[in-house]
């Protein structure tokens, strides 16, 4: 059973026609992320999946039933916004509480199910609390624990850490990834942050202009993308593009450039960032500014000439459309 | 920047326009009040001076309450006032979420429709109103008031509300959806609570058009059991003699109850304020 399948998914806004064919399936307990640029649809689709847009066409299952035209609330999901989305009137157990008080559980499974998210959450000083008198991080803590009390079929986060700075932001990500360990839940979850889909995500699905580009493990896309986008759009410093002889498009990534005098980039540098473990490096050439990647502390400063080489296996090609050639 | 608004200059002068203001603000209720507790010679010949022993005199309240039906009149402004802003609130504001919050056709004609009554004033209907009373029976009713009323502070309660309303969180009414709240749960127990400021807003702008109003109750209820205390203050101001002390009496104490009024909704006003929304 699949914990949820997207058939034919498509969504308009009047003319804005902002979702196109989705085809998707998440098995239980996967943890997937939709990455993309910011408008290319992400929160429509989760938005969508969760019953709060109708879908224009297509077919919803979560947990194997038919969802399409289901309420929200009788969908067995639970979401998490991005700005937190709290209800100021009520303290954190009553912001907890709220929908299983509606869906009319009993006091004595409201309780144990607080106590419980409240524990695994570290809430339990605060639950007498109002939003108002809890940091970002607390309030964010108490909207996943509003959707860990519901016991989801399937947890949906719509860019969950982006009002967060940026400590905090490293230490919720490690946080979500224990709580999915814990709970074992299935979980989709929205970024335009590419280092936290790759680092969440048992699988990463990739969206542009309302579009699927490609689905698959953080570690797939990275070493096979399907096509010019989705190498350019994981991995950080992002991917080398240069013309090829083809006419087409030649991508390396800047770890796999490397200063040789054998190689074939003759350049100058233009730019150097010392990150103490790493060293990133733009070189200019006569094909471009390229990024070069170097492990460790290197001694190469602005206006340096270098030569740049690269192994061709690590080289991909892509067609005028920016189709992988392989 | 940030020292330069505090500097003691700039805080006195605008204590000091501020203060200025609220002079000319309180000088003809003042003048009002004052000269309500004073004989008619009194206020003849020094209106601004202050009831002294000589001038002092309750004649103007004796005669406003031996009017006998004075009571009543207030009861009746009141109860029209009250219900009326009561209306204008529940359905200004149940317009204003659905203009704000729902995605029809014609939404944006209906907004407009509803915003042209701002700048229409509805005593240009009154004959048609008249007949329409007439034909319910509504004249000399409590009711036709009520319904006139609500009918003028409408259009501008959903438009002043549709503003803030569009400024309340989607993400906060998508969790509501999702606990399960029903879309009058969200309206009544989430979005309300976070306009009241525009609501107490829109309350006060309206109070005082409506308990002040002479035109509609002369026209639509004239009668004696439903007369308003702006038309009952009437009966003291005649075609050759105006007894002063009883008019100026009965607005004295047509003043209370609306300062009453305004100090619940202020009270809410800040209260909403300082409740504000949590981002
Ligand atoms: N309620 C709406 N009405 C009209 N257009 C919308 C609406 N919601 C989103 N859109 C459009 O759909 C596109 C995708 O939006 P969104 O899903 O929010 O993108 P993302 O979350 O990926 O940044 C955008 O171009 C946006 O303008
Ligand atoms: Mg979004």
């Amino acid at each position: 059973m699949t914990a949820l399948s997207l058939e034919k998914i498509n969504k308009s806004f009047g003319d804005v026609h902002v979702l196109k064919d989705i085809n998707l399936t998440v098995e239980p307990g996967e943890f997937v992320v939709f990455v993309g640029p910011s408008g290319c649809g992400k929160s429509t689709l989760l938005r969508t999946i969760a019953g709060l847009e109708d879908a224009s066409s297509g077919t919803i299952r979560i947990g194997g039933k038919e969802v399409t035209q289901t309420p929200p609330a009788k969908r067995g999901i639970a979401m998490v916004f991005q700005s937190y989305a709290l209800y100021p009137h009520l303290d954190v157990t009553g912001n907890m509480t709220l929908g299983l008080k509606q869906a009319g559980e009993t006091k004595a499974v409201i309780d144990e199910r607080i106590g419980v998210a409240a524990k695994m959450l570290s809430l339990e000083a605060y639950l007498k609390r109002r939003p108002a008198e809890l940091s970002g991080g607390q309030r964010q803590r108490v909207a996943i624990g509003r959707a860990i009390v519901r016991k989801p079929e399937l947890f949906l986060f719509d860019e969950p850490l982006s009002n967060l700075d940026a400590a905090l932001r490293m230490a919720t990500r490690v946080e979500i990834a224990r709580l999915h360990r814990e709970l074992g839940a299935s979980m989709i979850y929205v970024t335009h942050d590419q280092t936290e889909a790759m680092t969440l995500a048992d699988r990463i699905v990739v969206l542009r202009d309302g579009r699927i580009e490609q689905v698959g493990s953080p570690m797939e896309l990275y070493n096979d993308p399907d096509n010019q986008f989705v190498a350019g759009f994981l991995g950080a410093p992002s991917m080398n593009f240069l013309p090829s002889e083809a006419g087409g498009t030649l991508g390396i990534r800047p770890e796999h450039l490397t200063i040789s005098a054998t190689g074939t980039l003759p350049g100058t540098v233009t730019h150097v960032e010392r990150l103490g473990g790493d060293t990133n490096l733009l070189v200019e050439t006569a094909q471009g500014i390229l990024t070069v990647r170097l492990f460790g502390q290197h001694p190469e400063k602005v206006g340096d000439k270098v030569v740049l080489g690269y192994d061709p296996g690590h080289v991909y090609r892509f067609d005028k459309d920016g189709k992988r050639l392989r | 920047m940030h020292k330069a608004r505090h500097s003691p200059l700039n805080s006195i002068a605008a204590h000091g326009a501020l203060i200025l203001w609220t002079v000319i603000a309180l000088f003809p209720v003042v003048v009002i009040l004052i000269n309500s507790f004073k004989t008619r010679q009194a206020i003849f010949r020094e209106p601004l001076a202050l009831p002294t022993g000589e001038s002092f005199s309750m004649i103007g309240y004796q005669t406003v309450m031996k009017q006998g039906d004075f009571f009543l009149y207030f009861q009746n402004s009141m109860i029209v006032t009250v219900v009326s802003l009561f209306l204008i609130l529940l359905f200004g504001a149940m317009a204003a979420f659905a203009l704000s919050e729902y995605r029809f056709k014609g939404n944006t004609l209906m907004g407009l429709y509803l915003a042209l009554g701002i700048m229409i004033p509805i005593r240009i209907g009154t004959v048609a109103i008249l007949q329409m009373m007439v034909a319910t029976g509504l004249v000399n009713t409590l009711t036709a008031l009520i319904l006139v009323y609500t009918a003028q502070g409408l259009p501008l309660a959903v438009f002043i509300l549709s503003e803030f309303m569009r400024q309340v969180s989607d993400d906060l009414k998508n969790a509501g959806r999702i606990d399960g709240m029903s879309e009058y749960a969200i309206f009544f127990k989430l979005v309300l609570p976070l306009v009241r400021p525009a609501m107490a807003t829109v309350a006060v702008f309206n109070m005082i058009p409506i308990w002040n109003d002479l035109w509609f109750p002369l026209i639509l209820a004239p009668s004696e059991a439903t007369k308003t205390l702006t038309l009952g203050s009437q009966v003291f101001i005649g075609q050759f003699v105006t007894d002063w002390n009883a008019v100026l009496s009965a607005l004295s104490l047509a003043i209370l109850p609306v300062l009453v009024l305004y100090v619940i909704f202020s009270r809410q006003l800040i209260r909403g304020i300082t409740s504000g929304a949590v981002k």
